[in-house]
């Protein structure tokens, strides 16, 4: 009983963050880059290594967003999908991978900068507190529904 | 001047050929498998006419032509023929179709075939992806590229190789037809993953190092062409793959396990 809880718990966690993590390499290439034009496709002054990261991260990302969602399917059809643990698990993966890109990937790696002839400063900092946000309340979430099921398990116990 | 064009002419009539008895033959075996066998799906046959028509499209005709001077456009007939092409053909299941229309001791033969060690080693994903990459890496970062505008034998073993090499890789990453070597979900999973990536680093390379021959300015939309194509025509490939691994057996007896082992059954599926 324990072991099947805890694999459909951490199915729903999974799914949540590579869900996340894809939403927002996809978002970054839709907005950022397609869109606003902000973010260059390739600015030359990319490290090699930060050529490779993106490679890997562009091409997990794209992988992930497709296997989580089949994941979710995959849980509703089931009846087995925690909305809230999920929601929390998808807003860390998000935060989590905002701030890869925007410490890592932007600033060491030097892939490419958020904009070009402003003051990136601010930019910089505005996108890293958005992500530090995201991870913040992705944890909130997922904490409150653990010590929710926790008590639910408890009063489980005890009733029976 | 005009000599050269009526030979030009003349081999692309030529060109259609293989492509018409390839759409004549799969329709007359899907005939003689509907006699047999439970009616051969047509969505099928649609994905083989279109692969084989994306294919001519590729290597005869305008964009073709356009291709030899515009490098976003050779870029385009690239896409196609190496990734969208042999996507849809190892979606019509010729394969299974051949199997099914030729006499059984002739299909024997080809099954044998088939697991053979040669078509073991060829179609994993490991080989697949490296002969797949390994001919684009080499294509754009020597003078082989060059070459093949000047040679029309290089050009054909470079279009051939492209063709075949994507076809392999699709198989080797999906199961449409019968397979009898297979490798794990997550191998074929993490494969995929570096070839994506592998092909997405190229195409920033391409950007910022124009083949030989091509200008800046080309090698800057060849290479986002490169980039984004690529992503499309990926994600059909991991859309099939997740299809399979979620409707696998294997997959599925394990989850209903897990399911069976909770307190509450889940309403839309009692256990089995």
């Amino acid at each position: 009983m324990r072991t099947a809880k805890r694999t459909i718990d951490s199915m729903n966690f999974w799914s949540g963050i590579l869900f996340g993590l894809g939403a927002v390499a996809f978002i970054d290439e839709a907005l950022f880059h397609q869109l606003l034009h902000w973010h260059h496709f390739y600015d030359l002054s990319t490290t090699s290594i930060g050529l490779i990261s993106d490679g890997l991260f562009h091409a997990f990302s794209w992988f992930a967003t497709v296997a989580a969602l089949f994941m979710v399917g995959n849980l509703k059809r089931r009846g087995n999908w925690q909305k809230k643990r999920w929601f929390g698990a998808y807003i860390l993966g998000a935060g989590i991978f905002q701030l890869y890109d925007g410490i890592i990937q932007h600033k060491l790696m030097r892939l490419h900068q958020i904009r070009y002839n402003v003051e990136i400063f601010y930019y910089d900092l505005i996108w890293n507190v958005i992500a530090a946000i995201m991870i913040v309340i992705g944890v909130l979430v997922l904490n409150s529904e653990k010590a929710k099921s926790k008590k639910v398990g408890e009063s489980q116990v005890a009733s029976s | 001047m005009h000599h050269h064009e009526n030979s030009f002419n003349l081999l692309t009539y030529i060109g259609f050929i293989p492509f018409i008895v390839s759409i004549f033959l799969y329709v007359y075996a899907v005939e003689t498998s509907n006699k047999k066998f439970r009616d051969w799906p047509f969505y099928r046959i649609i994905l083989f006419i279109i692969g084989n028509l994306s294919i001519v499209l590729a290597i005869i005709g305008p964009l073709a032509k356009q291709s030899h001077t515009h490098f976003v456009y050779h870029m385009y007939t690239h896409l196609i023929l190496g990734m969208l092409g042999p996507l849809l053909i190892v979606l019509s299941a010729p394969m299974t179709l051949l199997l099914r229309s030729i006499p059984i001791k002739t299909a024997r033969k080809v099954s044998r075939l088939l697991k053979s060690k040669y078509v073991q080693i060829m179609s994993h994903p490991i080989l697949a992806g490296i002969l797949n990459l390994g001919g684009l890496w080499i294509l754009y970062t020597t003078s082989l590229f060059e070459m093949m505008h000047h040679s029309i034998m290089i050009s054909i073993l470079v279009h051939g190789h492209i063709f075949l090499a994507g076809y392999f890789f699709t198989i080797s990453i999906v199961y449409i037809d019968p397979t009898p070597h297979r490798t794990s979900f997550l191998m074929r999973s993490i494969v995929l993953i570096l070839y994506m990536a592998g092909h997405s680093i190229l195409s920033k390379w391409i950007y910022a190092n124009p083949p030989g021959g091509v200008s800046k300015l080309d090698a800057e939309y060849g290479g986002l062409t490169m980039y984004y194509g690529g992503d499309l025509v990926d994600v059909i490939l991991i859309i099939v793959l997740c299809y399979q691994l979620f409707h696998s057996r294997t997959i599925q007896a394990k989850l209903s396990k897990f399911y069976s082992k909770l307190k509450k059954p889940s309403p839309r599926f009692p256990q089995l």
